[in-house]
């Protein structure tokens, strides 16, 4: 089984239209699986019409609970707390705030330390501060993940929680289900649909891949954001050989020449151009990848290059391995 | 005014306002560095930390300093104030102007994985309580950890999206946080209005729906043009490119310094 991740420096390049399409296109050739990997804004499933066949509960990190009662009001859980910024408007993580000591708690009435939970760092330096014992941690239910039927093959995807932290150790449990799933049924591709930026949620869906097919756009911070992107994993310590996608490429010539350019320069394959078409947009409307939609246009026919690209790469990698 | 880009993942507004950058700092968090001659590796320091950061291996305190998150839990804990911090370097901040407006930006180091202590450090360095400017930061994508430290404290969140499915989708899951996670009034911005037109008929109005089933204003409309997208696409800030938009941006401004005024006086 082998896994393909698609990334992004920015966000809005087209990614999971590109994601969606390939997967498309991978399922007339061999049985695969889908993971979104972007589980803060997941939109794979807006144009993959999915049945969810089921429904898992996504527990993150703990959170500070202060017991009303048993708060004295001292201040040291707010003095030893390192994750808030002074701002005109405090948002401490910890606060005073009013009410909830009607009942006549030992610090007098009216005011209580709260927790933010949005805040809350889930460190506990607080819960051994405290000289009453009055906080003690919880665990949070974070989000929900999903496995789910498409017509392409079973896709595992994930909601985090708004505000949620542990978006990294969502998206490893939303790829782990899908590997395990490939292995079982002898899926021979697994594609990845990766989250913008280069944060702990990309490192996550990084990992392990055979490929990273990085969509990139002909701006002025194009070059600079693949040059980002593709260090991901380099600098983590795995090797991710990548493919670019120059998308919009004919938006800006010049642009799109530097970054194939800069792609020839490093020995970087580039996976092709895609140009700039109001059809992606149309197909997502109707809640279908752009092969589907239209797929005898100029973009559908640039998207199978590349899926050929993409095929003939991986099918390389496996003559290696033997 | 002031300026903050805090998208330290892709920080690229520097590539529109073009600041003379001046000032460098290096950024990162505080992680535990263990004085061998005091400590009695009693292991105190290894059970009060959730991220398992430190582990006591005979007599050796082993420190991952990619798994701390700079808490200071080990050092208010060991019990033989064996332990001092010293700066994990994640990033830098940079700083400096670009005419009227003082700029400032985090840059995560590639390969760091918590982009968060970056921007609160920004924000820290930059606002101070008092200061009565002006400041606008920008965020990055989505609705987790990076975005919500961005919008702590804001008066306002001005929320740009597009009238498509992938564009709602997310505009619902930014309204939940930003407005009822965190209490922030928000208003809309739909960008490449008419997008979501292509393929639909009749007209789809996806986000206007959305927003005035929820009572949420959109503030401004700034139409699908190629025009405007190679004008970005070379770093052209949409203002300069089209100056027809002065006055509109200039509108928005007033709009929401309006809606601060108005309820920062109700409170």
């Amino acid at each position: 089984m082998k896994q393909l991740v698609i990334l992004s420096g920015k966000g809005g390049t087209g990614k999971t239209s590109v994601a969606a399409a390939l997967a498309h296109l991978a399922a007339e050739d061999m049985p695969i699986v889908l993971a979104d990997a972007d589980v803060d804004a997941a939109n794979l499933e807006l144009v993959l019409a999915p049945t969810k066949r089921e429904e898992h509960i996504f527990m993150g990190g703990q959170k500070a609970i202060i017991v009303a009662d048993a708060c004295t009001t001292c201040g040291r859980c707010a003095g030893v707390c390192r994750f808030d910024v002074p701002h005109p408007h405090p948002p401490s993580p910890l606060s005073l705030s009013h009410g909830e000591r009607e009942r006549g708690g030992r610090g007098g009435v009216g005011e209580v330390y709260t927790v933010d939970p949005l805040a809350c760092e889930g460190c506990a330096a607080c819960v051994y501060q405290c000289p009453a014992e009055a906080i003690h941690m919880e665990e949070q239910q974070a989000g929900l993940w999903f496995r789910s039927d498409t017509r392409f093959g079973p896709l595992f995807h994930a909601h985090l929680f708004a505000g949620q932290e542990n978006s990294g150790k969502l998206v490893t449990m939303v790829k782990q289900q899908a590997r395990l799933l490939a292995l079982d049924e002898g899926r021979e591709l697994l594609i990845v649909d990766g989250p913008p930026g280069i944060g702990c949620p990309v490192i996550s869906a990084c990992a392990g891949a055979e490929l990273a097919l990085v969509v990139t756009e002909p701006t002025v911070s194009g070059v600079h954001d693949l040059e980002r992107t593709l260090g991901v994993g380099t600098a983590n310590h795995f090797r991710v050989p990548a493919l670019v996608l120059i998308n919009k490429a004919d938006l800006n010539p010049t642009h799109t020449a530097h970054i194939a350019a800069y792609c020839q320069a490093r020995g970087i394959p580039l996976a092709g151009q895609l140009p700039y078409d109001n059809v992606v947009t149309a197909a997502m409307v109707q809640g279908q990848p752009v092969t589907v939609y239209e797929p005898a246009g100029a973009m559908a026919s640039a998207l199978r290059a590349v899926w050929a690209q993409v095929r003939a790469r991986i099918a390389s990698d496996s003559e290696g391995e033997t | 005014m002031l300026f903050l880009d805090c998208d330290v993942e892709e920080p690229n507004a520097a590539l529109f306002l073009r600041p003379a950058l001046d000032q460098s700092e290096e950024a990162g968090i505080l992680i535990p560095q263990v004085d061998a001659e005091r400590c009695t590796f009693c292991d105190r320091c290894a059970q009060v930390c959730v991220w398992h950061a430190l582990a006591v291996v005979g007599r050796r305190v082993l420190v991952f300093p990619e798994l701390c998150h700079g808490c200071g839990s080990c050092t208010l804990n060991c019990p033989a104030g064996a332990i001092r911090e010293v700066l994990h370097v994640m990033g830098r901040l940079e700083a400096g102007r670009a005419g009227p407006i003082t700029f400032g930006h985090g840059i995560l180091n590639v390969g760091q994985a918590m982009a968060t202590p970056i921007i609160r450090q920004l924000k820290k360095k930059h606002l101070t309580p008092g200061d009565d400017r002006v400041v606008i930061l920008d965020a990055s994508p989505g609705t987790s950890c990076p975005v919500v430290e961005t919008m702590r404290g804001a008066d306002f969140v001005l929320l740009v999206t597009e009238p498509t499915p992938f564009g709602l989708h997310d505009l619902r899951l930014a309204v939940q946080v930003a407005r009822d996670e965190l209490g922030r009034p928000v208003g809309v911005v739909v960008n490449r209005d008419g997008v979501g037109d292509a393929g639909a008929r009749p007209r789809l109005d996806w986000v206007d729906a959305y927003c005035a089933a929820e009572g949420l204003p959109i503030l401004m409309r700034i139409p699908l043009d190629r025009h405007i997208a190679e004008a970005i696409s070379d770093g052209t800030p949409l203002v300069t490119a089209r100056p027809e938009y002065r006055p509109r941006f200039a509108a928005l401004y007033e709009r929401i310094a309006q809606e601060v005024a108005a309820r920062q006086e109700a409170t």
